[in-house]
């Protein structure tokens, strides 16, 4: 097929096919590809504002005592930051963007299962946000208590902490209607021939994170009703005054907030699963493997929440079982990584900005992973427990990992449905300007923590002075590096080199159809006569 | 692990360190070596086309998921046997009761001694039962190695050994609001005969006022030597001028007997222009023992 008559001018693309024009093209579309660049578009705009506040945050941790604001406004910050990162960016951003952009297209589909549905739930999101947005700037103002909400605390702060959790339970109801809509896709709209065992590994760990989506969100639901309910009729849940208990909050936060970390990995492990094999243009080294340990780490993960609270003061037996519980899921991942790794072997690779970000994400990821056992192993967790220990290793994991995964596949993915690509030398640039930033920020954390810096923490000790320091310039050289990926990758998607349908090489199914893809992606329901990754029938040299 | 053998609770701890630390970095050199070794042997311009199609060798799966399994069972035991240490409280160790509150620490002995300090005497082991009184703190000692939450309506405990004499580091480790971060003080461990001599000693001069300011943590925020924390120093404030804000309109007052004693019972009335509202209220002082505060307070000058 010749791409050239594909571009985002011509009318079968899905940019131009619509009878309306404007934004409600755009905000009432049901069309997958549509929705998924409304919430691309809508997380990356939280993620920038979030990046923003971190920022903020560490020029004030810059030098001890007051650099830049007062001990209210960096905690609120700190909260804002937390809350928006996960809840706003990271948790919808991998389904939402990229798994509504790719998942359809991947399995041979024209659309998920309930179009409706995929649009209600953006719709949800955007609600949720403004809700969010809304408790920073009216009532007590922007909450105060860490995004982890923790009781008696949140429950006698003064800011607006009631609206923005509100807004957070609206997030979640999104996150479960996204979830309930790729599980039944995946199930029922395969192509012909798109068997489990051809099932690209993307969608494998989509569908492994579409289970943690539909059953840990309620519980997430019903924990943040309770603190309103706490706070407004001061029902006594969680405060020992009224004969509650605080621990009981921490286990059923955890419960949800845990497997929301496998929301946020489990895709980002599926784009490298894409991104290493069509790269090094060799079958992805045990699929078989890579999808179980998906399904693993999301069974696994879901019995771990505990390995917060080691130092709460549950039973000594309970941190036994959630110490040992969290070792095992270590395993799964081992065994990814080293399926990666064994999947360059003797392969021909070429190291272009899709691929650096996801060899940087298996170093990354790595570190992350490690220093996860110093944390799950129960003496030495002790120590590092609320330090800026776990702050390092939450963002070697979070971004590190999803994020560079996910900066990897705006890399990979974007082109297809923009039709253009970005410049390759300033994208590699961006990449090593913000690996390095990224390690000299996040190491440095980590090392703060093993001297005993806590997190959270407004001000600190002089002995701290000099390592936070490094840490705040690292930050100012991942900014940069950030800064110039993203005006690199737009102005590509506006006004760059076209792409054909198949620039990188790769066997999946999204790459036989035009860039961008017609508004039903193929002209006739496609049969699947290979696996995801046999780049000999690609039709590729 | 014999809790006989344990010397202290950083012995039993920083081996288990060693042990993840030491096999982590191992593994993670060895990731990324063979990483970096295939992607510069691999690369296009020196292999144009794969020269291997293999899709997987259940040997190495096999391989690579028994050989980490065993292990993290290592890490695991091996964690879990430094943690018992943390839990197992030596025979004969001292007690102290902390109590934490926002944004203050108090220490108080069997003898009934109470200091905001934690002082201990060097090479005996010392058990300290946590309190919270309002919301969650947490009791870190980064040279012990020790950290377990203080959580309300329920006690917690922690121990350890202050091997040499000096001053250590204490933080309050769970977020707990505006003055989390300045919510620090230090373990003083000293020479076992110079501890048992300030154990005993009966500060016969102190102000009882000043003991029930430590006691209800309020130098925490007020400093009694002019020094700045999160509320107004207490020396000097008697008589001098200060600015809030009442009825949205900004007023003056001079600080006096009335304005002392209403600004401890109903702290948020008159809050001192450039100072954050958010002292809590003390519903369980009694008149008198207010009357004895405002008395000390003015008697810093």
């Amino acid at each position: 097929m010749n791409s050239s008559e594909y571009s985002p001018a011509t009318p079968s693309s899905f940019w131009n096919d619509t009878g309306s024009s404007g934004i409600t093209a755009w905000i009432f579309s049901t069309d997958h590809k549509r929705i998924g660049l409304l919430y691309f578009w809508s997380v990356l705009s939280f993620f920038l504002v979030a990046v923003v506040l971190g920022l903020l945050l560490r020029i004030e941790l810059m030098a001890p005592g007051r650099t830049i604001m007062g001990p209210e406004t960096y905690n609120a910050l700190f909260t804002v930051h937390g809350a928006i990162m996960v809840f706003l960016f990271i948790i919808p951003g991998f389904p939402g963007a990229f798994g509504n952009l790719v998942m359809p297209i991947q399995i041979g589909a024209r659309d998920v299962s309930f179009p409706r549905l995929n649009l209600f739930s953006w719709w949800l999101y955007m609600i949720g946000a403004a809700v969010i947005i809304t408790a920073l700037f009216t009532g007590g103002g922007a909450p105060d208590t860490g995004w982890t909400f923790y009781v008696p605390f949140s429950a006698r702060s003064g800011t607006n902490v009631s609206l923005a959790v509100f807004g957070v339970f609206i997030v979640g109801f999104s996150s479960i209607v996204t979830g309930v809509n790729f599980v039944t896709t995946i199930h029922r709209l395969r192509a012909p021939g798109m068997s489990w065992d051809r099932l690209p590994l993307f969608v494998w760990s989509l569908y492994a994170t579409a289970w943690v989506q539909i059953l840990a969100t309620p519980i997430l639901g019903i924990t943040l009703l309770l603190i309103i309910a706490e706070r407004v009729l001061g029902v006594g849940l969680f405060d020992p005054v009224k004969g509650g208990d605080p621990v009981m909050y921490q286990h059923l936060f955890w419960i949800y907030s845990h497997p929301a970390v496998y929301i946020m990995i489990l895709p980002a492990m599926g784009v490298i699963s894409e991104i290493i094999p069509v790269f090094s243009r060799k079958p992805v080294f045990g699929y078989k493997m890579i999808a179980f340990s998906s399904i693993a780490i999301a069974a696994a993960g879901s019995l771990v929440w505990g390995h917060h609270m080691f130092t709460s003061g549950i039973s000594d037996r309970a941190i036994l079982i959630f110490s040992f519980l969290t070792f095992v899921v270590a395993i799964p991942s081992a065994i990814k990584v080293f399926n990666w790794v064994s999947t360059l072997y003797r392969g021909s690779i070429s190291l272009e900005a899709p691929m650096l970000y996801a060899l940087s994400f298996i170093i990354l990821f790595s570190i992350g992973g490690l220093t996860g056992l110093i944390l799950g192993a129960a003496a030495t967790d002790i120590h590092v427990h609320d330090t800026h220990f776990v702050v390092g290793h939450f963002h070697y994991v979070i971004f590190g990992g999803s994020g560079f995964a996910l900066f990897g596949a705006m890399h990979y993915w974007l082109p297809k449905f923009y039709g253009r690509r970005y410049a390759e030398k300033p994208a590699v640039v961006a990449w090593g300007l913000m690996f390095v930033g990224f390690n000299i920020t996040y190491f440095t954390m980590m090392v703060l923590g093993m001297k005993g810096m806590p997190r959270r923490y407004y001000d600190y000790l002089p002995e701290f002075a000099p390592l936070n320091l490094v840490a705040t310039v690292g930050s100012w050289i991942l900014a940069v590096g950030l800064v110039l990926m993203l005006v690199n990758l737009i102005r590509g998607l506006r006004g760059g080199e076209p792409v054909g349908d198949n620039p990188w090489g790769g066997a999946t199914l999204e790459w036989t159809v035009p860039s961008p893809p017609p508004t039903e992606n193929f002209p006739e329901e496609p049969v699947v006569t290979h696996g995801p990754y046999d780049f000999s029938k690609s039709g590729m040299p | 692990m014999d809790p006989n053998l344990i010397t202290s609770t950083q012995a039993a701890v920083d081996p288990v360190f060693m042990f993840i630390f030491g096999a982590c970095l191992l593994l993670l050199v060895g990731i990324t070596a063979v990483m970096v070794w295939f992607v510069i042997r691999y690369h296009r311009s020196r292999a144009p086309a794969p020269t291997s199609c293999c899709e997987g060798n259940v040997w190495l799966e096999i391989a690579w998921t028994l050989l980490p399994t065993l292990l993290v069972l290592a890490m695991f035991y091996y964690g879990w046997a430094g943690y018992l240490a943390l839990r197992n409280v030596p025979k004969g160790a001292m007690e102290v009761t902390a109590t934490a509150r926002m944004w203050s620490w108090n220490f108080t002995y069997t003898n009934g001694k109470s200091s905001s300090k934690l002082y201990v005497p060097a090479g005996k082991p010392v058990k300290v039962n946590l309190v919270a009184t309002d919301v969650l703190h947490g009791f870190y000692l980064p040279a012990f190695r020790v950290k377990r939450d203080l959580v309300p309506g329920m006690t917690n405990y922690a121990w350890f050994i202050a091997t040499k004499p000096g001053s250590y580091d204490l933080f309050c480790s769970q977020y707990c609001g505006t003055g989390h971060s300045a919510m620090i003080t230090t373990v003083e461990a000293l020479p076992p005969a110079e501890f048992l001599a300030w154990l005993n000693h009966r500060e016969g001069g102190e102000h009882r006022g000043k003991e029930l300011l430590e006691k209800h943590g309020c130098l925490g925020c007020h400093s009694l030597d002019g020094s700045a924390k999160i509320g107004p120093t207490f020396k000097g404030i008697y008589r001098s001028s200060v600015r809030f804000m009442a009825a949205g309109k900004p007023m003056t007052a001079t600080v006096d007997d009335a304005y002392l004693t209403e600004s401890i019972v109903k702290p948020s009335a008159k809050i001192v222009e450039g100072f954050p509202a958010i002292m809590p209220t003390y519903p369980d002082l009694t008149v008198e023992e207010v009357k004895v505060m405002v008395e000390f307070i003015e008697g810093l000058k």
